[in-house]
């Protein structure tokens, strides 16, 4: 019925209904179950919806994350419980100190204050490599945000970017908005999946894509 | 430790490793081009015995320096917000004047050059021409000092970017609900006309919406001229991006929310969604009206 979903997360029952579930410390007062697992609410996290709709993203289970756009730490609270090291930007300092009551629990997520634009000032400290590089920040020119950190993926790693149309422009119609940054996307990236979000967030389009090869520079 | 090593860049290049300040200092501070395998590094480097060991420093490391760089940021006041967005603009203002006579004076120059010496005469206008020229390998004395002049106008230029870029980062978190809502430059500029967060918390909507238009809005009140429809916050795409015809009814339901949203970071001081939907919703049908023309 429903496709695999990577170790470390489950469809559970809560309150009678089946939901996304990863196990670690509740952050956001969502519901928990006896075996601690906790639910993972789509509407609140773009990464939820995105397998809520059953888009094949591949996690592996203990793969390494950089995760731009932590912002309070909702969905990378639920990343750091079934991936392996992951390393969590946030450039508003306000979220950023709930981010880091999510980080004390969870030994293997880091916490940066940095800004996702500006790879060059915590390239010091996130590690090359890595499976994947997950994107939800709500800036304009974010085709570029994704290129500039392309260099933190291994040749076979993959971006998963939550693209919001009303970041770019608030007026145009997202549909352009959204041709516009897959074109920019394209300099360093193969697309390999987009969807529509709107079930769950209005104006996102989920984008999965792979660095190309043929491009060394990011 | 030779400086050629790109792994000497790692944040885990420090003296002692039970450090924990300099560790976090080097977690702020520093930076690489590139990132490297940092866990493989730092055990090579004798830093720590194994990766595991290696993440538990580093988790303690960016938890710490991120504590401290958040407590540092938050005392960030609106004062600071309104002296650096006073200086972006005197930044950019003297950069485009100051790269404006450079322009004149290269023109002049380089009609007198041979082209193949990579001095296209076509010089770009404000800051790019003066970009082009600073990249040019001076051959007199007056080339030298029109070289030298360019490249004050580029770091001007490069000042004004930080400036921003320290705005961006301060707005935020002095007003998360405002910032948000205007941009975070717009929202700066707002507290500043209005004289801060308290004082803009106290406008009516209709004052936000004319604020940095005060010369048009005299001039209305002497009666000379229509009512100014909008002022500052023309710059906000709500508006700049709404057809002329609809422009007063975004500019009016614009400044509405961004009254509230300056009420709710005044008085509650913290991020509220609704009224950030409320507004997208309001834009749609202002949008949709347009369309139906």
């Amino acid at each position: 019925m429903s496709t695999d979903l990577p170790p470390g997360i489950q469809r559970r029952r809560f309150d009678g209904r089946e939901r996304l579930a990863t196990r670690g410390e509740p952050v956001y007062g969502e519901p928990q179950d006896e075996e601690g697992w906790r639910a993972w609410d789509a509407g609140r996290s773009k990464l939820g919806a995105m397998l809520e709709l059953e888009l094949n993203l591949g996690f592996a289970g203990d793969d390494g994350v950089l995760y731009l756009g932590a912002a309070s730490g909702t969905t990378v609270s639920h990343v750091a419980d079934f991936a392996g090291p992951t390393y969590a930007v946030e450039f508003a300092p306000r979220p950023t100190r709930d981010l880091l009551a999510v980080a004390d629990a969870r030994p293997n997520l880091f916490p940066l204050l940095k800004d996702a634009r500006a790879p060059e000032t915590y390239a010091h400290v996130v590690e090359a490599g890595l499976e994947y590089v997950v994107q939800d920040v709500a800036t304009r020119g974010q085709a570029t945000v994704a290129l500039r950190n392309r260099r933190f993926l291994a040749p076979d790693g993959r971006l998963v970017a939550a693209i919001k149309a009303r970041s770019e422009d608030v007026l145009e119609d997202p549909d352009d908005v959204f041709s516009d940054v897959l074109d920019d996307l394209r300099e360093g990236y193969a697309i390999t999946d987009t969807r529509r979000l709107d079930r769950f967030h209005d104006d996102h389009l989920a984008v999965v894509a792979e660095p190309r090869a043929d491009d060394g520079r990011s | 430790m030779s400086g050629q090593n790109p792994g000497d860049s790692g944040w885990f290049r420090y003296g002692d490793p039970n450090d924990a300040e300099s560790a976090a200092t080097a977690i702020t501070e520093r930076t690489a081009e590139q990132p490297q395998n940092w866990p493989a590094e730092a055990v090579r480097a004798g830093f720590v015995e194994d990766e595991d060991e290696y993440y538990d420093a580093l988790h303690d490391a960016t938890v710490r320096a991120t504590r401290e760089a958040v407590q540092e940021r938050e005392t960030a006041t609106e004062q600071q917000l309104q002296y650096t967005i006073a200086a972006m603009d005197d930044a950019e203002r003297t950069a485009n004047e100051i790269a404006e006579r450079v322009v004149e004076w290269a023109g002049s120059l380089a009609d007198s050059r041979s082209e193949g010496e990579g001095r296209a005469p076509d010089i770009p206008g404000g800051v790019d021409g003066a970009r082009a020229v600073a990249a040019w390998t001076p051959e007199t004395p007056a080339e030298e000092r029109v070289v030298s002049l360019a490249e004050r106008a580029v770091d001007l230029d490069a000042e004004r970017a930080e400036l921003r870029s320290f705005v961006e980062s301060q707005a935020p978190a002095v007003a998360p609900n405002l910032a948000e809502m205007a941009g975070p430059v717009l929202a700066a500029r707002l507290l500043s006309l209005a004289g801060g967060l308290e004082s803009l918390a106290k406008k009516p909507a209709g004052t936000v919406q004319v604020l940095g238009a005060e010369d048009a809005l005299f001039a209305h009140l002497r009666g000379r001229g229509s009512s100014p429809k909008h002022g500052v916050i023309f710059t906000h795409e709500h508006v700049r991006g709404t057809h002329p015809d609809n422009r007063g009814s975004a500019a009016r339901a614009l400044a509405g929310k961004l009254a509230i949203a300056a009420r709710i970071d005044h008085y509650a001081g913290e991020f509220r969604q609704s009224v950030h939907d409320d507004l997208a919703d309001r834009m749609a049908t202002i949008r949709d009206r347009e369309v139906g023309e």
